[in-house]
C-alpha cells in the first residue's frame, strides 16, 4: 500500500498556509510577550510556610515601596511569583522583608536583569537564528551536491528553508496567542527549544532526502514525482516513530519536569509535530510543485 | 566479520557498559574501591547565585583597563573564597566596551550577604603591634602548643589597626632590587598618606608593619627605618608573579574600581532541589515510555535497542562526570531530548533491516545491507542538529551553553551507540536459530 502524498499538494499547502496567515496575523496582533531574560526585569518567587495571602494583600505589603506594577501569578499551594521592573538588591531586600512582617516565607528565586543585558541577549538571538537557518541551508545544499536533475541541490536547501518557517511560525503564533491570554513569556528556554526545532525538523527532511537521492541514483521510480512519492512512503514509519519517541520523552517533561522545563518541553513538541508534518507533506511538494512550475518535469 | 569477532566485541560492550554503569551510579552495586566522583550539578539544579557586575572604569586611562580588571578580579576572587563554597567562579568579560565581572556562588546560604560583601571596594590597610605584642605572642604560643581545640578561638590578634589604608596610596609598582634582583612592590602614598607614613614608621622601628588587603596578612615587612616621602617598598620571598598579582591588587585597592549589580540570578536549594527530582522523575518516564513502544513496535530488534539505549545513558552519564559537565536544568532538558534522539538511529537501521527482510534478503545481508543504508541519514541527520547545537554554543548564556553541549554529546555518544552497539548485537544473531523466527524481526 502506497500513499500518493504527491497528489493532494494543494490541500497542504492551503493548510499550511492557512496555519502560517494565523500565526503572522497573531504576531503581528498580538506580537510576542518577551520575557525579562529580553527585556530587563525581576521575577521573585517566594513560598509562605502557612498559607498564601491573597494578591491584594501582597500588593498592599509591598505598596509602600516604588516598584511600579507588579504582577502577581501564584504557583502551586503556597507559592507566588512577582515579577516586576528591574530593581536593586536592597529593593529586592525590603520587597523580602515587608512579605516576612504579614507571614513567614522563603525564597525559592530571584531574577533581576537589567536593560542592557536584555537587549544584549535579543541582538544574539537574532544573530544566532540567521546563522542556524543559513548553515542549514548550506550543509544541505553540500550534502546533496552529487544532485543536479532534475532538482538542483540548493533548491532542496530553499524548499527545507521554507519548511523551517513553517515550523518556527507555527509554534511562534501559539506563544503568541498563549501571551496574549494567558500572559505566558518567551524566555530563553523557549527561544532555545525553538532553534533546536530548526535542528530537529530539518533531520527529518534529510533522511528524506537521502532516501531520494538513493532512489534517484538507482533509477528507482518511473518518473521524478514517483521516485519522490516512493521515498516518501518508505519514510513514513521511520519518520512517525522517530517523532513519537521524542514526543514521549518531551510530553514527560511537559507534564512532570517542573515549571523551567516546562514550556522549553512545549515550544519542543510544537516544533516536532510541525516539522514531522512539514517534512513528509510540505518540503518535497514544494520542491515538486517549484520544477513543474519551471518546467523541469 | 567472524563469529569469534563478534562475541569478542560483545564482551567488551559489556565489560564497557559494565564499568561505566558503575561510574554513572556507584550507589546500585556499591563496588568496593571503585572510583566515586559526583555529578557536577549547576546554580539551578544545587541553588546558588549568578551575579553580573558593570565595572565602571571612567576614571582609569584605557591602557590600564586589563590590569584594573585582573586587580579587581583577583580581590573579589578572595573576597568570594571566604564564603566557603565550592569552586566559586569569578570572570572578567568585555563586550561592546563594557567590563563586566561575573560571579557565580554555587550552593551560597544567603545572597545578599554575598552581594552586600562583594560590593565593597578592595580595602588596603596596614596594621601595627599592639603595646603588649610580646605578651599576646607568647601567650599564642602556648595556646596552640597545648593543642586543645576549642581553645584555638581564645588566641588574640596581636597587631591593631592604623588610620593608614589604601585611601592614601596613590599607585604601586613592581622593581626588583639592585643587588639580589629579587622583585619587590613599591609603594607611593600622597600627601597625607606619606605623612601618616612617616608617623608609623618612627614609631614602629624594628617591629613589623602588617599589611592587609581585605582583612587577610599580605606581608609583614619589618621597618629599618623612619621613612619620610611616602615611599615604601614590600620586599620578601616572592617570585615575580606574586610580586605582579600583589602590586595589581594594591593599584585596585588604591584605585577603587566601582562596580555595579546589573543582573543577578539566584536560585534556593529547596527549588533546586525539586527541580532535580522533577527533571529525573521525567526523563524515566520517557524513558520508559520509549522502552515500551519500540519493544512492541519492533520486536526483538527493539529489545535489543533499548538494551543498546541502556549503555547510552550508562556511558553518557559517566562522561558528564569525566568531562566534567556542569549539569543545569537545561542540560538535562537536552540530556533527556537525546534520549529521543539517540533512538532515532536505531529506529532508521531497523526499518531498513526490515524493508530487506521483506524484500526476501538473508538476515546476513539485511543486517549488512540495513547498516549501510542507514548510515547516510544518520550521518546527515545528526549532523544538521550537531550544527545547530555549536551555533547554540557559541552564544554564551550559561543555559544554552549547558543545553548545547548534553545534546551535542548525546547526539554524539549516540551514533556510537547505534552503530556500533546495535549492529553487533543484531550480528550475534546471525546463524542463530533465532534468525529463522520470523516474527521476532519483521
Amino acid at each position: 500500500m502506497a500513499i500518493n502524498f504527491l497528489k493532494y499538494r494543494k490541500i497542504y499547502f492551503i493548510f499550511s498556509g492557512i496555519l502560517i496567515t494565523g500565526s503572522l496575523v497573531s504576531l503581528c496582533v498580538f506580537g510576542l510577550n518577551p520575557g525579562i531574560d529580553f527585556t530587563g526585569g525581576s521575577i521573585l518567587e517566594i513560598e509562605y510556610k502557612t498559607e498564601r495571602p491573597s494578591n491584594q494583600e501582597i500588593k498592599d505589603a509591598l505598596s509602600e515601596l516604588d516598584l511600579g506594577e507588579i504582577y502577581l501569578q501564584p504557583t502551586e499551594e503556597k507559592g507566588v511569583i512577582l515579577r516586576m521592573k528591574d530593581i536593586s538588591e536592597e529593593n529586592h531586600q525590603e520587597i523580602i522583608n515587608k512579605l516576612a512582617e504579614e507571614k513567614e516565607v522563603e525564597e525559592l528565586r530571584f531574577e533581576s536583569i537589567g536593560p542592557v543585558i536584555g537587549k544584549e541577549l535579543k541582538e544574539k538571538t537574532g544573530i544566532v537564528v540567521v546563522l542556524s537557518l543559513l548553515a542549514i541551508v548550506l550543509y544541505i545544499a553540500f550534502a546533496f551536491r552529487r544532485l543536479t536533475f532534475p532538482a538542483k541541490s540548493w533548491q532542496y536547501g530553499v524548499a527545507s528553508l521554507f519548511a523551517l518557517f513553517h515550523d518556527v511560525l507555527i509554534p511562534l503564533g501559539i506563544f503568541s496567542l498563549l501571551g496574549k491570554f494567558y500572559g505566558l513569556q518567551i524566555a530563553i528556554p523557549v527561544v532555545v527549544a525553538l532553534l533546536t526545532v530548526l535542528g530537529y525538523s530539518i533531520n527529518n527532511t534529510v533522511v528524506i532526502f537521502d532516501r531520494i537521492r538513493e532512489n534517484l541514483l538507482k533509477g528507482v521510480g518511473k518518473d521524478y514525482i514517483d521516485t519522490v512519492n516512493q521515498a516518501l512512503n518508505q519514510s513514513l514509519t521511520r519518520s512517525i516513530n522517530t517523532s513519537l519517541t521524542t514526543l514521549f520523552v518531551l510530553i514527560a517533561i511537559f507534564f512532570l519536569g517542573g515549571e523551567t522545563l516546562k514550556y522549553f518541553a512545549l515550544a519542543l513538541i510544537m516544533g516536532i509535530v510541525a516539522g514531522t508534518y512539514s517534512s513528509l507533506f510540505l518540503v518535497s511538494p514544494i520542491l515538486v510543485s517549484w520544477l513543474k512550475w519551471r518546467k523541469r518535469i | 566479520m567472524s563469529k569469534k569477532k563478534v562475541y569478542i566485541t560483545l564482551a567488551l560492550i559489556f565489560i564497557l557498559a559494565f564499568f561505566a554503569g558503575n561510574f554513572a551510579y556507584p550507589q546500585f552495586l556499591n563496588l568496593p574501591n571503585f572510583p566515586e566522583i559526583p555529578f557536577k550539578l549547576g546554580l539551578d539544579l544545587q541553588g546558588g547565585t549568578h551575579l553580573v557586575y558593570e565595572a565602571d572604569l571612567s576614571n582609569i586611562e584605557k591602557e590600564n583597563y586589563g590590569s584594573s580588571m585582573q586587580g579587581l578580579r583577583d580581590v573579589i576572587e578572595r573576597r568570594v573564597n571566604l564564603f566557603g563554597v565550592q569552586e566559586p567562579i569569578v570572570q572578567t568579560q568585555e563586550t561592546h566596551g563594557q567590563y563586566r565581572l561575573i560571579v557565580e556562588l554555587a550552593g551560597v546560604k544567603d545572597p545578599a550577604v554575598a552581594i552586600e560583601q562583594i560590593g565593597l571596594t578592595p580595602y588596603l590597610e596596614f596594621k601595627e603591634q599592639k603595646e603588649n605584642y610580646q605578651e599576646i605572642v607568647q601567650k599564642n604560643k602556648e595556646i596552640i602548643e597545648s593543642g586543645e581545640e576549642g581553645q584555638l578561638e581564645e588566641l588574640e590578634e596581636p597587631f591593631q589597626s592604623t588610620p593608614l589604608t589604601g585611601k592614601y596610596l596613590e599607585k604601586s609598582e613592581i622593581n626588583f632590587d639592585q643587588t639580589t634582583m629579587k622583585p619587590m612592590v613599591l609603594l607611593q602614598f600622597n600627601e597625607e598618606g606619606a605623612q601618616l607614613f612617616g608617623v608609623l614608621t618612627e614609631k614602629n622601628i624594628g617591629k613589623f608593619l602588617p599589611i592587609y588587603i581585605d582583612g587577610i596578612l599580605i606581608s609583614a615587612p619589618t621597618v629599618q627605618e623612619k621613612i619620610s616621602g611616602g615611599k615604601a617598598q614590600i620586599t620578601g620571598s616572592f617570585t615575580v608573579e606574586e610580586a605582579q598579582v600583589l602590586s595589581r591588587n594594591l593599584n585596585a585597592g588604591a584605585l577603587p574600581v566601582p562596580i555595579n549589580l546589573i543582573s543577578q540570578q539566584s536560585v534556593g536549594p529547596t527549588l533546586g532541589a525539586i527541580s532535580l527530582e522533577e527533571s529525573l522523575k521525567a526523563g524515566m518516564v520517557g524513558f520508559l515510555a520509549i522502552i515500551l513502544f519500540i519493544i512492541v513496535f519492533y520486536r526483538l530488534p527493539g529489545v535489543l535497542a533499548s538494551l543498546a539505549l541502556i549503555i547510552y545513558i550508562g556511558l553518557i552519564l559517566s562522561l558528564f562526570k569525566l568531562v566534567p559537565v556542569t549539569l543545569t536544568l537545561a542540560g538535562i532538558g537536552g540530556f533527556i531530548l537525546s534520549i529521543g534522539m539517540a533512538i532515532d538511529a536505531n529506529i532508521l537501521i531497523f526499518s531498513r533491516l526490515r524493508e530487506e527482510l521483506r524484500a526476501g534478503k538473508d538476515f546476513y545481508q539485511a543486517v549488512e545491507e540495513g547498516f549501510e543504508r542507514a548510515w547516510s541519514s544518520i550521518r546527515d541527520g545528526n549532523l544538521t542538529t550537531l550544527i545547530v547545537a555549536a551555533i547554540l554554543f557559541s552564544f554564551g548564556t550559561s543555559f544554552i551553553k549547558g543545553f548545547a553541549l548534553t545534546l551535542s554529546l548525546g547526539i554524539l555518544i549516540s551514533m556510537f551507540s547505534a552503530i556500533f552497539i546495535t549492529k553487533n548485537f543484531l550480528r550475534c544473531f546471525i546463524n542463530t536459530k533465532l534468525e529463522k523466527i520470523k516474527w521476532l524481526w519483521r
